[in-house]
């Protein structure tokens, strides 16, 4: 099995290693570069569990090949804050607002919400919620996570 | 002693590990670092649902890269069994195959791509026998898995024969998928002298340390379960676990590698067992005002392929079959069909939402029969004075659903909304509205009387930090929390006092699946009694040392009072240290009073019943069968809650779980036995999008008449049944466009094929 060689920036820091070519970018993180954030939940780009943001845009790492990263900027949801003791706002908001049980999913809907912060124009709070559907929750009624986005959406106002 | 005006029981405190998880920092299993000698795991899988083996040839399996070792049932030490009861459930096939995806033999790889690539390679000879897979095969074949049970108090048939008017039909309800977002998972490791530990994602630790030491033939003591937390587990992780913690510890004992089993989740969802389908038949007599005379019910369910939990979960059916309500003269048959499919297992509510649907459509049914308010009809039927014994014999003592229900009537406007909606309907030709309350009353307690029981294991250090442990696991339900909040408050300290650890048969043995909504109710006393006797412990060191009554002792705002002295915790936990005083103590609970006789299905095996409302508001597509679920208002009863905002968490989560069981959850076998709907991309659980806009909760005020832990009640399983008001509320938007054919026949789920289907019936004037 031919090995390739692949490098990109991960959460500020420059990583390298040889991969298969079919390597996924969710099991190149978690198991090469022990960057356990992003989940395997389905590995049928359906649960968003392992969602990771690849140049700012939120991507399901368990459908994009590790290779497909070379040389990009990736995100996950270790790179958003210093730790636990130090909070993302959006993390914080989530914490705050009982947005999660048994968080297996939460690092996919920090990521996604995260991208969609930060895109401009700005989405509204029916525009964040459409694009939440594509993230599985299990345990939650998604209300703690309905209120993070009203929360984030009357910031800006 | 503890100071009751200190909150931390029953104040919104956040989940222990809140911050963890949204840092990405909170461990699953998966998570644990890989070492190099780490081999993971696949089952190769029988592509019949019933045959014998004939030959099983695994050369090719065992020649696959990266192929360390392959096993099969011949390489068992112990017993080839991972069922919780019966002994039925073979790790690997032996002989036979009774299932569709059963594991035949289990391949250990230097990668998990290379396990599950091999694992494809297996070329197996079977004798095919025909499979028994419907309700029809399986009752034409008396294939069940124990003898009907019957559950019955006076003369039903008399009752019904004398009745002034009556009605029968028929329910069919489909079964679910846990769809945990963690799937399921174990990484065994060797410890010296043939000892194993186990990381397993479950429920039941104790269950699969038992079931793992009988497999390699070795005593429970050589064996330690431990688990943090799971990533979901509603159920699907109190039997199911076992099988992938026995398949690693299997490769442990025989290559002394560390192994590490996690699902893939097509595999997972073929390998596992899901919630029972259930098809009812009703007939019913009832008076003018639709109070029923008599009923008889039959339940039927497939099992699948082994016993697994079934027998309680259909008496738990037989058990809420009466929901709220009082049924007089009634017989509730309850079959158990066995299947060629994966067993049928735990699901949150555990039989008690198919049994609680099945008396609901029989109060719609008779709704629509008679031309009355559905809910007019309910409130005609709730237990009360002199009509307050369940039909199996115990009494209904703290009937509070006709108050609960009465004040959601009114706090949320049903008759106003339903007038309204008729107002809707009258002027829309192609969308239609329904409206519809429902209760619950659900039964908390394991009803097999032996599992009510619980152990905790209680440190305090010297320096006055905390350290909790119990026989209750965490699936994301709070159930830490909730237990260190009662700790902390036995002390007098804050939250920030108490740490919880992970759950280990090695510190609390013998425990009880956390499972039927116990977890709380169980753990968080058995955790005050181990407080209770410490807090004595250095009440008696200050009132010996301070001269003081024991009774004058106060642990409050993280300080200690006796007589005149005053000092923080930490002081005092030093001072008792160096006095000698044991600060280490165990804590055990059983709930009392409980008595059940199950060969005459009569007594008291529930402690309290749990008590909620639901009033759902849909509007249905009468063109495509599309429908939107436009509001839910709940009301629902959680005693005096430990933690309002988790059990608010607890009881909107259960409502969506309900809401996607009864809407769009569907399972499909095809007649081979094979599960077509094995991955999210077919198997639709609710999104954001699917949550009603408006979904308001509001907790009932009141204590559990019963001396639970600080008088609150189990929130686990409960809400999930409130979302029949969903499924009543779909029947009355469909029964809309034509009311005088009565009730529609639909079936659940009511996906958008059913709502059309049920719509051609009542355009065609079928009565329910």
């Amino acid at each position: 099995m031919s090995l390739h060689f692949v490098e990109f920036e991960l959460n500020g820091c420059q990583i390298d290693g040889m991969v298969e070519a079919r390597r996924t970018l969710l099991d190149f993180l978690r198991c090469d570069v022990g960057c356990t954030g992003p989940h395997a939940g389905c590995e049928h780009g359906v649960c968003g569990a392992c969602t990771v943001l690849v140049e700012g845009q939120a991507v399901r790492s368990c459908l994009m090949l590790a290779v497909q990263a070379n040389g990009k900027t990736v995100e996950t949801v270790e790179g958003l804050s210093g730790g636990p003791k130090e909070l993302h706002p959006i993390q914080q908001l989530f914490r705050e607002e009982f947005a999660l049980q048994c968080g297996f999913c939460t690092p996919g809907f920090l990521m996604t919400l995260v991208a969609l912060d930060r895109s401009e124009p700005r989405p509204n709070a029916a525009e964040m919620r459409e694009a939440l559907s594509g993230h599985l929750c299990r345990c939650t009624g998604y209300q703690g996570v309905l209120r993070v986005i009203d929360r984030l959406t009357e910031d800006r106002k | 002693m503890a100071d009751a005006s200190l909150s931390v029981v029953g104040a919104p405190l956040r989940h222990d590990s809140a911050h963890l998880h949204v840092a990405g920092q909170a461990r699953y299993i998966d998570d644990e670092p890989e070492t190099p000698d780490l081999l993971h795991l696949a089952f190769g899988t029988s592509t019949h649902a019933r045959a014998r083996i004939v030959a099983m040839d695994l050369d090719a399996v065992r020649a696959a890269p990266g192929v360390v070792a392959v096993y099969t049932a011949a390489d068992v030490p112990g017993a080839n069994d991972v069922s919780p009861v019966a002994g039925d459930d073979r790790l690997l096939a032996d002989g036979e195959v009774v299932w569709l995806g059963q594991p035949l033999f289990l391949v250990a790889a230097t990668s998990r791509r290379a396990a599950r690539q091999a694992a494809r390679l297996g070329r197996i000879d079977y004798d095919a026998q025909e499979p028994i897979l419907t309700v029809e095969q399986a009752r034409a074949a008396q294939s069940l898995i124990e003898p009907t049970q019957r559950m019955a108090r006076g003369d039903a048939v008399a009752a019904l024969a004398a009745a002034p008017h009556r009605l029968s039909g028929q329910l069919a309800m489909g079964g679910q998928d846990h769809f945990y977002l963690e799937g399921q998972i174990a990484l065994a490791r060797p410890l010296e002298d043939g000892q194993v530990h186990v990381l397993s994602s479950t429920q039941h630790p104790s269950e699969v340390q038992h079931l793992v030491a009988h497999m390699l033939g070795r005593s429970s003591a050589d064996v330690t379960v431990e688990v943090r937390r799971m990533g979901g587990a509603f159920g699907g992780k109190e039997s199911q676990a076992a099988l992938y913690a026995a398949a690693a510890a299997l490769v442990v004992h025989h290559t002394g590698r560390p192994a590490k089993f996690r699902a893939d989740r097509d595999d997972d969802m073929v390998q596992t067992g899901k919630r029972h389908d259930f098809v009812v038949d009703y007939e019913v007599g009832f008076d003018a005002e639709g109070r029923i005379a008599g009923l008889c019910l039959r339940l039927a369910s497939r099992c699948g392929a082994t016993v697994d939990l079934s027998p309680a979960i259909n008496d738990r059916a037989m058990f809420h079959a009466d929901n709220a309500y009082f049924l007089g003269d009634v017989e509730i048959v309850s079959e158990r069909l066995k299947t060629n499919m994966v067993s049928a297992t735990a699901f949150r509510g555990f039989g008690g939402p198919q049994g609680m649907l099945a008396i609901e459509r029989v109060m719609d049914a008779v709704a629509g029969h008679l031309g009355r308010d559905p809910l007019a009809v309910r409130v005609a039927n709730l237990y009360g004075p002199g009509r307050d014994v369940t039909p199996y014999g115990m009494v209904v003592a703290d009937n509070i659903a006709p108050d609960l229900i009465a004040r959601l009537r009114s706090d949320a406007r049903y008759d106003e909304r339903q007038a309204a909606v008729a107002r809707f309907n009258a002027e829309s030709a192609i969308l239609k509205k329904g409206l519809a309350l429902t209760p619950v009353k659900f039964g908390i307690s394991f009803t097999t009387t032996h599992l009510n029981q619980a152990g905790a294991l209680l440190h305090v250090y010297a320096d006055g930090s905390i350290q909790i442990n119990h026989g209750g696991t965490e699936m994301g339900q709070g159930l830490y929390t909730k237990v260190a909040q009662v700790v902390a408050q036995a002390f007098g300290v804050g939250l920030d006092q108490v740490r919880i650890t992970a759950t280990r048969t090695d510190k609390v043995p013998n425990t009880s699946a956390t499972a039927a909504s116990s977890g709380a109710d169980l753990n968080g006393m058995a955790a005050l009694d181990a407080a209770e006797t410490i807090r004595a412990r250095l009440a008696d060191f200050c009132a010996r040392t301070f001269g003081c009554e024991i009774d004058a002792v106060v642990f409050a705002g993280g300080e200690v009072q006796a007589g005149g002295e005053r000092m923080p915790w930490a002081t005092l936990c030093r001072r008792a240290h160096m006095a000698r005083i044991s600060l280490s103590a165990t804590g055990f609970y059983a709930t009392p009073d409980l008595h059940y006789d199950r060969a005459a299905h009569q007594g008291q095996p529930f402690y309290y019943f749990a008590y909620g409302a639901a009033l759902a508001e849909v509007v249905i597509d009468t063109l495509t069968g599309e429908h939107r679920v436009l509001a839910a208002d709940i009301l629902h009863d959680c005693g005096r809650s430990l933690n309002p905002a988790i059990d608010k968490g607890q009881i909107e989560g259960g409502f969506l779980q309900g809401q996607g069981w009864l809407t769009s959850e569907e399972l499909v076998w095809d007649a081979a036995g094979r599960l077509l709907t094995h991955a999210p991309s077919t198997y639709k659980i609710p999104t954001a999008n699917d949550r009603p806009d408006h979904l308001h909760v509001t907790l009932w005020d009141g204590a559990n008449h019963r001396p639970t832990i600080h008088r609150s009640k189990a929130v686990g399983e409960p809400p999930f049944m409130l979302a029949n008001a969903v499924f009543s509320a779909l029947g009355a938007a469909i029964a809309a466009t034509c009311p005088e054919a009565g009730w529609p026949m639909l079936d659940a789920p009511a996906t958008p094929e059913r709502i059309l289907a049920a719509l051609a019936r009542q355009r065609d004037g079928v009565r329910a």
